[in-house]
Formats: structure tokens, sequence, C-alpha cells
């Protein structure tokens, strides 16, 4: 959209969160390209969100059909088995998602994203995954990197009552305001890679335990081929073998990451919590629209909650 | 988008924040539980032209257990993911079902669609209730919803009516209302889950009669006052020029002509060598509607300053303002074009406007001063020629755009004179219209995070209780803080019926002047009954005999030590409010005199949470004489960050805070980013002075 200034429409749609943000910040969102790859409950919420704000257009990308199991923290699927039978989440949410804001553009895609073509990736300013394997990620982010334009990425995870955000912006300015004037900062951002390889020795000694314990599952994910997200408690032995071998491998008491929470993890399996889900899908969509609008602080680099201590937590792991 | 053109047809009266959904929920293993979630919608003074505050309250029984919503914007979230939430919690083995008391009162806006997603541009006009029940019902088919029109201050909403629910969820948008629930929350002994959202800031917090403070332990700041003089002879700052064009001037000229005005104070010593004030406003009815604007203008902003100007006194240590005159800003204009002014063909009179034919369209533009001075003019005329039935009657409503226009003119004429920075429509617009910005995200975090604190309630989860901030910029690597609740606040008068102190000349005060000042507005209570030791003084209500009430009615003019019952030093007034079952003690101690800037009241309540110094800049040019002030709600629509370093406890942490930001409707907490302040801030695990810190006693 080419437009200079905001329809009167727009202007009184989103007249409250121009007052939060500003009238250019709304314009840059209103020509921005976001693109969703898994939807479940928290990157659903991330989409209502990022649809509801005035973004240009949404992608969606996850071709698994709709089942009784997506349903759950789900309220961009209609309940109704006629409507939604055989078809695809990326095709159901997205009609709905449409209903949120008309002027919004969003429209579904075929396809698994880490296997696309680089100048697929080309259309977008901000790509968000969720559900998928760790090598997935860091395919997609690589990507990411890899392209002329910088593309914001960012990866949410959620499992039982906690998750994790991850962002990227590679190399990121903007201006920052002060109470004693406006300040440009530079900010530069790790990739996924780069990131999760900090050895854990090097980490502060009071980091969110949730990162350790996720990169155990990610591995544990990857080297057992098992779905993203579709563990149990059967497994718990399993990944406590992990752990070990993973903290002895980095030098790290395995008590640093404690059992209660991979117990925690594995029991809800598949389970997702809404209101998790709003929480982490609420950060994620401020994040995207800090980047795009280039107003705010962005989160650097990861972002924990957890419903057990209440904390939403910052750590920069670099 | 089929329906624009019937959308834009329907007048949008109320700003609400809605409080939708019903929810679903899997039942516990024990008796009926009922949720109660309240919403209200925002009621800013002079605002909603019904007057009063209706609520629409949807009432979700087939099982008793309900969710009372309170009216938020962020409650669709909540109840989709309370709804969804219940749905995979199986805590008994007994099937789904839905409880949802939800009460709202308005109807649905086009600025509530950004984040209210309950709702459609279709819906706008139509009543919150119906159509965020009709919203829910899509997700959860099998609850049945039945909605109440009320105002939650109807004496049907009493402590019986809270006693049904197991937990109370307030997404309420003024203090008011929002004293009142917790006061009937304690009296019904029901818990309550508050929470509150501003742009980026919200918090989530969590009240249990006996367990935690009590909505109220921590003095909540009452809407700013500011003195009389100030909006009427010394304004400093825009938000006075904007009170005074909208509480003043345009009340003045198309408001309640019986209605008490301070338009105009003449200079002490004034001898009327002019006509009354009040024939200047009068038209005549032969009196021409352009001649009659110019005069107006030639008054408010030249005639009456140079009038000001004469009392050196007030000038003395302050820039002097300079009369404005038309003839000096638009000397061709004394031609208006009539022409431009009917082009409009919407009948709807809160659409018209006088912005396209001046040439006006971006309500972001900040315009000059001819500018605002031909707007003033047009929108003036307007009124008389297109909305004359209205005059006389209107009372300033954010959604009618001539009315925000004449004011965003007057506001900035004004301020012009008094070399006051101009504003844009839009600002002003926020500023008089007390809008409150908002998000879908925060909203979105918040209504998770109350959920979260809702399930721990119904589960009795007492230990795992606690209140959340979400901060804008993270203190200690938080964006959300959680803080474990506080015991009750002993000296609460509230929860803790701890009597009070209140700081009064006894031989020149009236009742009429404890009633309003102190017992309704301080105390929050809406129909008070007041008594000194055993004698009944005064009773609130509209079921008083004739001869009862007109007793009261003296009562109310004497002054306090010349009452039947004196009050004089060292006596006790009881003050029960019935509906709210709340009674509270003020001691009453005699003084001979009070600070004319910092006591403009001329009364001292004390007894409670000690508050902060409030900052006093608002007195900046405060009065010469000493007038009542102006009690209005009008808000900086900005939020300010507080920069200050914290104060020491945690309680009083969070008053200043809340003193700090947004002071109208909601309580956020606004942190600096610079962490070296964070040692103030006690967090769960990290306390650095346990021993004030008031755990919870596990039981």
């Amino acid at each position: 959209m080419d437009r200079e200034e905001l329809t009167a429409q727009e202007t009184a749609l989103y007249d409250r969160q121009i007052r939060v943000w500003g009238v250019d910040a709304q314009k840059r969102l209103s020509k921005a390209s976001i693109l969703v790859s898994g939807l479940n409950g928290t990157s659903i919420e991330f989409c209502k969100n990022i649809v509801l704000a005035g973004v240009g257009d949404l992608t969606v990308m996850d071709d698994r059909l709709v089942t009784e199991d997506t349903l759950q923290a789900n309220f961009l699927i209609p309940r109704d088995s006629d409507a939604y039978g055989g078809r695809s989440l990326s095709e159901v949410c997205c009609e709905s998602l449409r209903d949120f804001n008309p002027m919004v553009r969003v429209s579904a895609e075929k396809g698994d994203l880490s296997q696309s073509e680089m100048e697929f990736f080309d259309k977008f300013d901000a790509i968000v995954v969720s559900c998928c394997s760790l090598n997935a990620k860091v395919a997609i982010n690589e990507k990411c990197r890899k392209r002329a334009k910088r593309i914001a990425f960012y990866a949410i995870e959620c499992r039982d009552a906690c998750g994790e955000i991850f962002v990227d912006l590679q190399n990121y300015t903007y201006a920052q305001k002060r109470s004693d004037g406006t300040v440009e900062r530079h900010l530069s951002y790790p990739s996924l890679e780069e990131a999760i390889s900090t050895p854990w020795r090097n980490l502060p000694r009071k980091m969110s335990k949730l990162y350790f314990a996720l990169r155990v599952i990610e591995r544990f994910e990857l080297s057992e081929g098992r779905t993203p997200g579709k563990l149990s408690s059967s497994d718990f032995p399993s990944i406590l073998k992990l752990r070990k071998e993973l903290c002895d491998a980095q030098s790290l008491n395995e008590s640093h990451v404690p059992e209660k929470l991979f117990e925690r993890i594995l029991h809800a399996g598949s389970k997702l919590h809404p209101p998790i889900c709003a929480i982490l899908g609420g950060i994620l969509g401020q994040e995207v629209i800090k980047a795009i609008s280039g107003k705010g602080d962005p989160l650097k680099n990861f972002f924990y909650f957890d419903t057990a201590d209440g904390k939403g937590v910052i750590e920069d792991i670099s | 988008m089929g329906s624009d053109s019937e959308a834009e047809a329907i007048k949008v009266r109320f700003e609400v924040y809605f409080a939708s959904v019903a929810l679903c929920f899997a039942s516990l293993r024990r008796k009926a539980k009922q949720v109660l979630c309240v919403t209200s919608s925002v009621v800013a003074a002079g605002e909603g032209s019904d007057g009063g505050r209706w609520r629409h309250w949807l009432r979700v029984a087939e099982d008793p257990r309900a969710f009372w919503l309170s009216g938020y914007s962020h409650r669709s979230q909540l109840v989709s993911n309370l709804e969804f939430c219940f749905i995979t919690y199986k805590f008994g083995c007994r099937s789904l079902c839905l409880c949802a008391t939800e009460i709202d009162m308005d109807t649905i806006e086009v600025s509530n669609l950004n984040r209210q997603f309950l709702f459609r541009q279709k819906h706008v006009g139509q009543s919150k209730a119906k159509v965020a029940r009709d919203a829910v019902l899509k997700f959860v088919p099998h609850i049945n919803i039945t909605p109440y029109h009320a105002n939650v201050k109807d004496p049907d909403f009493n402590v019986d009516f809270f006693k049904q629910f197991n937990v109370v969820l307030n997404g309420l948008d003024n203090l008011d209302a929002r004293r009142h629930v917790n006061r009937l929350c304690l009296a019904a002994e029901v818990p309550l889950v508050e929470s509150g959202t501003t742009g980026f800031l919200g918090q989530v917090t969590v009240h249990i009669k006996g367990r935690t403070e009590c909505y109220e332990c921590q003095q909540k700041p009452t809407p700013k006052t500011y003195p009389v003089c100030t909006i009427t002879s010394t304004p400093s700052k825009f938000i006075h020029c904007v009170v005074w064009a909208k509480d003043l001037l345009f009340a003045k000229l198309f408001g309640d002509k019986s209605q008490e005005n301070d338009l105009f104070v003449r200079s002490s010593d004034a001898s009327d060598l002019e006509k009354p004030m009040e024939d200047i406003f009068e038209r005549g009815p032969d009196e021409d509607p352009d001649q009659y604007g110019k005069k107006i203008y030639d008054h408010v902003f030249g005639y009456n300053i140079e009038a000001a100007l004469a009392n050196e006194e007030t000038w003395k240590s302050r820039r002097r303002p300079r009369p404005t005159f038309l003839r000096d800003v638009l000397p061709e204009k004394l031609i208006l074009q009539n022409g431009n002014l009917e082009k409009s063909c919407l009948t709807d009179d809160l659409s018209l406007s006088v912005m396209p034919s001046l040439g006006l369209n971006n309500p972001q533009e900040v315009w000059n001063l001819a500018e605002n001075s031909r707007v003033f003019l047009e929108a003036l005329q307007l009124f008389i020629e297109k909305r004359e039935k209205d005059i006389g009657s209107l009372t300033f409503d954010k959604d009618d755009q001539m009315a925000v226009e004449f004011v965003t003119a007057a506001a900035n004429i004004r301020a012009s004179s008094f070399g006051i920075p101009l504003h844009s429509l839009f600002d002003t617009k926020g500023i008089a219209g007390n809008i409150v910005h908002a998000v879908a995200t925060t909203n979105a975090i918040i209504a998770g995070l109350i959920v979260i604190e809702t399930i721990k309630v119904l589960q009795a989860d007492f230990e795992n209780y606690r209140m959340t901030y979400c901060l804008e910029h993270p203190s200690s690597k938080m964006l959300l803080m959680p803080v474990e609740p506080f015991e009750p606040n002993k000296s609460c008068y509230v929860c803790s019926e701890t009597p009070l102190l209140l700081e009064v000349n006894t031989r020149n005060t009236t009742l009429r002047d404890i009633v309003e000042k102190i017992i309704k507005v301080k105390l929050g209570m809406n129909q008070p009954m007041v008594m000194q030791g055993t004698t009944l003084i005064y009773e609130d209500g509209d079921d008083l005999e004739e001869d009862v009430a007109a007793n009261y009615a003296l009562n109310l003019d004497k002054n306090l030590a010349d009452l039947p019952a004196p009050v004089t030093g060292g006596t006790m007034l009881t003050i029960e409010d019935f509906r709210q079952e709340l009674k509270c003690h003020i001691n009453i101690k005699h003084r001979d005199d009070f600070d004319e800037e910092k006591e403009p009241d001329r009364m001292v309540l004390s007894g409670w949470t000690a508050p902060e110094k409030v900052d006093t800049a608002k007195s900046n040019g405060a009065s010469t004489s000493a007038d009542r002030p102006i009690i209005t709600e009008v808000t900086e629509s900005k939020v300010v960050d507080v920069a200050a370093a914290m104060p020491g406890t945690k309680r009083k942490l969070s008053a200043t805070l809340e003193r700090k930001g947004n002071q109208e409707v909601h309580e956020v907490l606004s942190v600096p980013g610079n962490d070296d302040d964070d040692d103030d801030l006690v967090l769960l695990d990290d306390c650095p002075e346990p021993n004030k810190k008031l755990r919870l006693q596990h039981l």
C-alpha cells in the first residue's frame, strides 16, 4: 500500500493505539508484511494482535489439517467440524483473521518454510516461527540473515504453562527517546545458532532455567526425530539422561536445570494454556510492532515467562 | 465491510471498555462456584447524554457457576482465554459448564475495534453486551446468557447479589466504580481480581478480605483538581485552557444556563460599568449569529483579558497575557463565508464539522491562531444554525465533532494569549475527552494474567496469589513483574475500620463542605449517612420525607460547630454508606488556619496510608483568592513516566507510581528503565528488606 496518509477510516479505527505509538508508527505498520509459520495457541494470539494493530499484510503457513487436538487454545477455529473438516490450519485461521480487521490482507501459503525459496523470504519484513524443530528454526533464521533486506526473525515456543520468545533483528538502529533527549542506538543481535552455541558456563548464574530446559528438549526432539511438542512423561528418563550428557559437556551442574521443570513440561505434552498463549502472543505482538515501527526498545534477545513464578524475564544471550 | 454506511449512520454515544464474554469452565470438585465479572463504561465528567452509567449484565448461568467479568476491552480476550483454559483444565470429572455474568452498558464504537475483538465494524452502535454474548455463544454454544442492564451502583447490585459469586473480576475504567465494587466485595466477602491497562502498562491485583490488602488499602489518587483561579485567570498549561474551554465556555454557551459558571471572575474591585455578563451571552432574537460570534470572541479573548490585566497584583510574577481581538487576528474575516456551512449531507449532528469547509483536513495538525479563530467562529455559528435545539442542554462529548473542534479552537486561542503552546485537535480531543490510549497486546497480556490469578482464586491456592505488573521498560530484566500481595493495611478505613482524622475549622466550615469534598469525593461514598455520636445529622437519599429532607438541607448549610449535635474538636463523626456496607469514623480536630495554596479545601484528612506529598505543580499560578477548586476529571493523554527515584517501601512504591501515572482511570506502574533503581523494587526472590515485606502468613 503506497498511501501517504492514513485514511479517515484507519484514523478512526486506530485512534486509541495511535495515541500510544503515533501516526508515523501506524503508517509504517500499514506498509509491513508479516509471515507466521506454524499455527498454535501462541502464534495465533500473535496473529490476532498484529491484525488488530493494522499491519499491511499477514501470511500464515501451516499445512497440518485441523483436528480436535488443534482446536485447543485456538479461538480462530470455528467449533463446527463441518466448517473445519479436511482443511488446513492456515486456511481456516486465515479466514477468521480476515474478519478481525478487513483492512489487513491475510493470506494462507502452502508449504514448509524451511524448504522455501530465498526469494519468497524477501516479501516479508518479519517472520515468526512456531511449532517447528530446532533445525528448521535455524535454517529459517539463516535464510533471513542472508537476504539483502533485513528480515526480523522471531521464534516462539510454549510448553505447559511457560514459554520462550527468541528475537533476531540482526543489526538494528533506532531512535531511543529518553528524558534528556533522543539518542541513536545500535543493537547487534546474534543468530539463533550463535546464541544457543554460547557455552552454558559463560551464562549468568541467575539465568532463566527455562533456557536450559528448552535446549535439552530441543536436542532430544531432534535426535529422536520427534514432532516438536509431542513429548510425554514416558520420555522423562531419556530426557534426564540427555540433560546429564549436555550438562557434563557444558561443565554445568545438572541441578541447574531442575527435574521438576522437565516433569511439568513432559506431563503437559502438547497441551497449551490459553492465558499463557495470550501473554506470550501479547509480548511478541509488541515486539514485532516495535521493530516495524522503529519505536520503543526492542527485546534482546530471549524472553521467558513461567506462570510458576509469574516473572516475564528478558535474557541477553550473545 | 458491507455495512459501513449503516455503521456511520448509527450514533455512537459512549466510550466503553466492554467486558465481554462468557466463559467455559470446568467445574471444580467443590460446591457451585460463581465468578462475577463487572464491566463498566468510561464516564468522564459531563459525558454520556443519559447521565447515568449503564452496564449490561450478561448472566450466564446454566449451572450456577457464574463469571462476572468486569468491563474491559481485554476482557474479550479474557473470556476466550478462560473459556479455552477451562476446557483444557480438567479439575474434576464433571462436564464443562459455563457461567459468565457480564455487565457493560455501552454501545460499540469504531475506536473499540482495535482491541475489542469480539466486535466487528458491522456491530458499531449496537449493544456491547448483546454482541459479546452472541460472539461468545459461537465459541461455546451450550451456555445460557441472560443480559442485564444496570448501573453498577444500582441498589439491585447489593451485597446479596455479590454473595452469589465466588470471585469478581473487575475491568472497570473509573475509580469511583472500582471503589464501589471493592466495598461490596468486602462486605460480601468475595475475592476480587482487579486490573487496569493504559497503553503499554498494566497490572493485575488480587484482593481477599482479611488476607490481602483491599483495593483501597493503598490510597488511589482521586481525580485531579485545579484551583478555580488557575482556570479562570491564570492558566499556565494547555490543560488549563482545555478545562476552561470545555467546562466554562462551552458550558456557558451551550450548556444548562441555570448551572453556576465561573466563566468570569471579575477583579476584586469590579464595578459594573459594562452590562452584566449574562447579557453578553444571551443572544437576542434578532441578533445575527455572525455578529454574536464575533462579540463573544472579543469578550472572552479580548475584553476579559484586559479586565484581568487591570489587577496588577496577579501579574507581578507571572507572564502577562495578551488580549486577543478579532480585528487583529482576522481583519478580513469580518465578512464570514456563510455558504460553506451547508455542504453536509449528513443529518447526524455528531458528525457535523467545520474543518473541511476551512480546508483543515488533518486532525494531527496544529492550527495557527488565525485558523483556530476561524474554527471558533464557524463552529459557534454552525451550532446556532444547525443545532439550536441542543443549545442550553449540551454537555461536552468527545464524539461530538463540532464540540471537539470548538473546544480545540477556544483552548488554543486562550493558550495563545497566555503564551502556552498550541495543540492539535487530536491531542485536544484526547485531553478533553479523557481518552485512554489502548492497544490489543497489553490487553491480551493482562487478560492472560487475570485468568491465571482467577484460577488460583477458584482453587483457593492462597499461597500463590500475586500482583503482576506489566512494564513498558524492563526492571531487573523483567517486563512482567510479580509482587506478593500485602497484608491488609491496618489503617485502611475501608477494610480495617480505622478512624480517620479530619483537621478543619469547625467554626467556618459547613456540613456541606464535609459531605461534598470529604465524604463523597475522598471517601467515595455515594449515599452517606452522617452521625455525630448518636445523632443523625445528615442523610442522603431519594426516599426521605419532606420535613426530614428539609431539616437535612438546613444542616448542610450550617457550620460544623453550629449543628444540632455540634461537631467540634474532639468529637467523632460516623459515616455510613448503606449500599457499600461501609462504615467509617472520623475524629475531628479543630484548626483555625489553613494554607490557601497547599490546602485549598481548608480541610486535611489523614489516617490511612500516609500519601506521598502530592505534586503541587498544578497549583502553579494558584489562587489569589481562596475559591473552591473545580473538580475535573481531565487527564493528560500520555502517561507520565516516573523519572524520580523510587521511595523505600513497597507500599509507598505502588502508591506513588500510581499517582504519577495516568490519574484518571487506570492505576498502572511505570518504572524507569534505569536499573539502578531496582534496589527499591522488592522482588520475590531478592528482597533486600525482608522485614518490610509483609508476607502472607501461611494458614
